[in-house]
């Protein structure tokens, strides 16, 4: 799943001096995954976590944040399919009046739950190709990856649904971005977002490995220009470049607490996906607050929201309410403070450290002296990390 | 018949990729799609919860002069279904 695709959907919502409803809320109703994603954002102590949310508890979680005034619901996870009670998650929300999201891998998804869950009222499934890298040869040569992906967008249209895909590009499988505009065009997509990997949790661990290169990005971007051209409106081509790449951050997540709510499988609410790496902040959660006192009153969703937190450079910068100061995750994880301006920014003390990444991502792979294998996202790694944690 | 005709006769709907809904939390209209939402203001959302696939244009006018007490409503209405076209949110 990627956060880009969030951001982008809700635009249209400008920040206001008054705190809005929870527009959007991202059920992660589990983090069990069949995959082993390297860039996965999900908490690299994932196995730490607590007890799933039963179905009654997710059932008080959507009432209880559609009367907060939540409208979008994304089912995520880990892969959502893993639940076989997502099929009456989705009933629910549907019958709250959610606009029902799938935010699936394809794994799992037959005929007869894509049948159920049309039944159930889901109105979108955002297919992803977030399987690779351990298998990137299959990936790559469109085999086990193309026959998966072809039955699972055969569904997706026989049952009505958009077809929007999208593909977490990294240095490993960017030089192949024809290759894979080609796959969706070929899956009959209408969307495809090509979003690069941020560097979260997994993806923070495998930086290194991930970040391509300038001149890859150059490439990737002039690439999918010429197919924009030559496809016109037959599929709508997004491309998110790094942040790393930038001289002004994002704007996170459209703000902390402006919103987007999280809520994780065992209950937790968060800002973001991401946000529970800020260990300083108790978040609360689902099965002791309300969803209305978790947004509107909780200490960790009022923290970083606005501008009061800031420091300099920020608190004087005349673009602060453009971008908020970035990301609070990565201001923690590159600088030890999360309100700190995030790095990204050339304003920010800690510039530097953004810069010698991209640096380094400009070394090509066979000059580099001492390489960290990439570290997959399962449960024998999670728990070596968390001990770390 | 002229362009203005054409509109004023055609029986324009949402389009399939949003859903038109009211929201009480946030006392508007709002068009929902994937991932995404679009905030109408007051006359949007009344012009586009008439828009049924089978009144036309010209009967949505009529229906809005007659609620609203007022008239002189075409220009604003065919303004609307401009823009409105040009995002995808309606289809003829």
């Amino acid at each position: 799943m990627s956060e880009i695709a969030l951001d982008a959907g809700m635009q249209t919502m400008a920040t206001t001096s008054t705190v809005g409803p929870p527009l959007w809320l991202l059920a992660e109703i589990t983090y069990s995954c069949p995959l082993h994603c390297v860039f996965c954002y999900n908490p690299v102590d994932y196995t730490q976590s607590g007890v799933e949310l039963s179905t009654e508890e997710w059932f008080k979680v959507l009432r209880d944040a559609r009367a907060a005034g939540s409208v979008q619901c994304g089912f995520s996870g880990g892969e959502p399919l893993v639940r076989d009670d997502l099929e009456l998650l989705v009933a629910e929300a549907h019958r709250l009046g959610f606009y029902t999201n799938l935010l699936t891998s394809g794994i799992g998804f037959t005929p007869e739950r894509a049948k159920a869950l049309k039944e159930a009222g889901l109105d979108h499934v955002q297919l992803s190709f977030q399987d690779s890298t351990r298998e990137l040869n299959d990936f790559l040569s469109h085999t086990k990856t193309f026959a998966l992906k072809q039955r699972a967008a055969e569904l997706i249209q026989s049952n009505g649904w958009p077809m929007v895909l999208n593909c977490v590009i990294h240095r490993l499988n960017i030089d192949y971005i024809d290759k894979i505009i080609e796959l969706a065009v070929d899956l009959g997509a209408e969307y495809l977002e090509l979003a690069n990997s941020q560097y979260y949790s997994w993806a923070q661990l495998n930086r290194d490995g991930l970040m391509p290169s300038r001149e890859q990005l150059d490439r990737a971007e002039r690439v999918t220009n010429e197919y924009r051209a030559k496809l016109g409106d037959k599929l709508k081509i997004f491309f998110v470049v790094p942040d790393y790449y930038e001289t002004r951050p994002k704007k996170c997540m459209n703000g902390w607490g402006n919103i987007f709510l999280t809520i994780t499988p065992d209950g937790s609410a968060l800002p973001c996906h991401t946000a529970k790496l800020i260990k300083h902040l108790a978040f609360p959660n689902v099965k002791t607050s309300s969803v209305k006192e978790i947004w509107y009153d909780s200490h960790a969703f009022n923290h970083y929201r606005g501008d009061a937190w800031m420091k300099e450079p920020c608190v004087s910068c005349p673009e602060k309410e453009k971008d908020l100061g970035g990301c609070r995750c990565q201001a923690l994880m590159l600088t030890g403070d999360a309100a700190n301006a995030d790095p990204v920014c050339d304003k920010s003390a800690h510039h530097h450290l953004v810069q010698e990444a991209v640096a380094y991502a400009q070394v090509p792979d066979a000059q580099r002296v001492k390489v960290q294998p990439l570290v997959f996202r399962d449960p024998i790694n999670s728990r070596k990390l968390s001990a770390k944690v | 018949m002229n362009d203005v005709d054409d509109i004023l006769n055609s029986t324009p709907s949402v389009a399939s990729m949003f859903r038109l809904q009211w929201e009480e939390v946030q006392q508007c209209w709002v068009l929902l799609y994937p991932e995404g939402m679009v905030k109408l203001n007051g006359s949007a959302g009344e012009i586009m919860r008439r828009l049924d696939g089978k009144k036309t244009v010209q009967t949505v006018i009529s229906d809005l002069e007659i609620d609203f007490g007022t008239t002189g409503l075409q220009a604003d209405v065919l303004a609307f279904l401009e823009i409105a076209g040009q995002q995808g949110w309606v289809k003829a």
